[in-house]
């Protein structure tokens, strides 16, 4: 929850839509019981771009974390820094698949608790649990509507990417 | 992700497709950028600026990959571009 507010908050162009049509093979594990007819759905991707340097731009991407989604993380975690988590600790069992996603595509990634007005219901530990977190793996608790809160978690991010790059052996850069 | 630049080109014997490519990879622009501005979906787009790079009207660059994930100079590059922010 929260993904275009987040990509928005740090964009310097308003946040993009972009559709990638499901096919059919990916369409069939999603629920399409309420439209029979139909084979292939449409599933909407935000972005948005931040100029870090003359040359380099940084692409942020935000999908829904779904299981029917993965056929477009595939494409997306290729060549990818890392990625966000963003639970909702309403609903923390909608972050299983993404997480299991993310460690079984070895891609580094660390979970965002968003809140609301600083409002945060559970303790880190409490999340940490409900979630079975590896004790490396980095908490943060941001508002998705803050540039600076949604900064420093990107710097998180990055930093963790760089942690376990540096710790992998035979990927020394 | 790949991003795309154009070459210049004479466009007159392309579809509108091929054109409005072209336009918008006068700078730099991921993949996902072209199909968003153009409402087009993303594998066609994706399929678009692959038969474009075959016959030579746009670049396609890659990111600074080792083994398939970006290197550490590019990491700290991102890092610190963004503690700029």
């Amino acid at each position: 929850m929260g993904k275009t507010t987040f990509v928005g908050a740090v964009s310097e162009i308003m946040p993009l839509t972009t559709e990638a049509v499901m096919t059919d093979a990916s369409a069939g594990i999603d629920d399409l019981g309420m439209t029979p007819l139909k084979s292939t759905t449409t599933v909407a991707m935000d972005f948005g771009r931040v100029s870090l340097d003359r040359d380099l731009i940084l692409y942020l991407f935000g999908t829904p974390g779904q299981h029917r989604f993965w056929f477009m993380w595939d494409d997306l975690v290729r060549g990818a820094i890392g990625a966000v988590v963003l639970v909702d600790t309403r609903r923390l069992a909608d972050s299983f698949p993404a997480i299991d996603y993310f460690e079984e595509a070895q891609l580094p990634f660390i979970v965002g608790v968003n809140g609301w007005d600083g409002q945060y219901p559970h303790s880190d530990s409490e999340v940490r649990d409900a979630l079975t977190l590896a004790p490396h793996i980095p908490l943060v608790r941001l508002d998705a509507r803050k540039k600076d809160s949604v900064k420093s978690t990107l710097i998180n991010l990055v930093e963790h990417a760089l942690t376990v790059r540096m710790a992998v052996p035979g990927w020394s850069g | 992700m790949s991003s795309a630049t154009a070459e210049h080109r004479e466009f007159s014997h392309i579809t509108p497709e091929y054109r409005a490519i072209s336009e918008l990879c006068r700078q730099v622009r991921s993949v996902a950028e072209v199909s968003a501005l153009l409402r087009i979906p993303l594998g066609v787009a994706r399929v678009l600026i692959a038969d474009m790079a075959a016959e030579g009207l746009v670049r396609v660059h890659q990111p600074q990959l080792d083994a398939g994930r970006p290197d550490v100079n590019l990491l700290e590059r991102v890092l610190s571009g963004l503690r700029r922010l």
